[in-house]
């Protein structure tokens, strides 16, 4: 049996693939969560398209949540919330991407950064988390 | 008409996100957690993501505008350069310790509670120190 996870997982990630398709196609542009509203604190120009597509990718999953338990379960721990939000932000910008910048557009071009890109904040992932959970038991 | 097409875009981005269980930090943190509990949800995700934009990619090579009259996007130099490395070594770090990436960060936002808006806010104050620090490091799309 394969479970339940799994194909939510697919079909979610199809709807990703699909917006990502939608975003190119129509507007030229890549789909880039980090890129996107990295434009927009910098105040690009095209800062319009940008909150554009913010706001519909913090609108349409907060009311499709409404009465159902969604939820992130992150940590508590406000230390870890802040450095981890810093990292991410200046690795994304200082990377040129994220995960779905470099994972779904990258890879799917058969792009060398994004493959590399990908492979590597994967490695430094696996990594941090052995080393967060299993030898620091932080996270 | 480009604000209503990025606006549907990035709504179809974020349900995708909600429905595959990649803003809950559980299952992200379990897909990293190789030598722990490894959830494999996140192959499934990025694998079913892949697939409508390998399409979409060939469409593009055949186009040299999108619908709306916007050129599309030119290929990125393969340059492995240092800002690539150390910049996806300082995201792996971070998306590690919480289980967030950018995505999923702002998608989460409506149910993330004060949790999900200092993660955000410490994101974007990240943003805002590359681009004090290094402005002009930037310059090679993925």
């Amino acid at each position: 049996m394969i479970p339940d996870a799994w194909i939510w997982g697919l079909c979610g990630g199809l709807m990703i693939g699909c917006a990502a398709a939608l975003y190119l196609l129509v507007n030229g542009r890549v789909m880039g969560a980090s890129g996107i509203l990295g434009g927009l604190v910098e105040g690009r120009r095209d800062w319009a398209e940008r909150a554009a597509f913010i706001a519909g990718l913090v609108g349409v999953p907060a009311l499709a949540s409404l009465g159902t338990p969604a939820m992130t379960g992150a940590t508590g721990n406000i230390a870890v919330l802040i450095a981890g939000g810093l990292l991410v932000g200046f690795g994304t910008r200082l990377g040129n991407g994220c995960t779905s910048g470099h994972g779904v557009c990258g890879m799917s071009r058969f792009s060398v950064r994004g493959i590399v890109a990908v492979v590597t904040f994967l490695v430094a992932g696996v990594l941090a988390m052995a080393v967060l959970r299993h030898g620091l038991g932080w996270i | 008409m480009r604000l209503v097409a990025a606006c549907a875009a990035g709504g179809l981005f974020g349900l995708g996100l909600l429905v595959s269980g990649m803003t809950d930090t559980g299952k992200v943190q379990g897909w990293l957690d190789f030598f722990g509990a490894w959830d494999p949800t996140l192959a499934f995700v990025l694998g079913g993501a892949i697939l409508p934009m390998l399409v979409a990619w060939q469409i593009a090579a055949r186009r040299e505008r999108a619908i709306l009259g916007e050129p599309m996007p030119a290929r990125p130099d393969p340059v492995i350069d240092r800002p690539l490395i150390v910049g996806a070594v300082l995201f792996g770090f971070g998306w590690a310790a919480v289980g967030l990436c950018p995505g999923p960060a702002l998608a989460s936002l409506g149910f993330g509670g004060i949790e999900g808006l200092v993660f955000l806010a410490a994101m974007i104050v990240g943003m805002g120190l590359h681009r004090t620090a290094l402005p002009r490091s930037n310059g090679h799309p993925a």
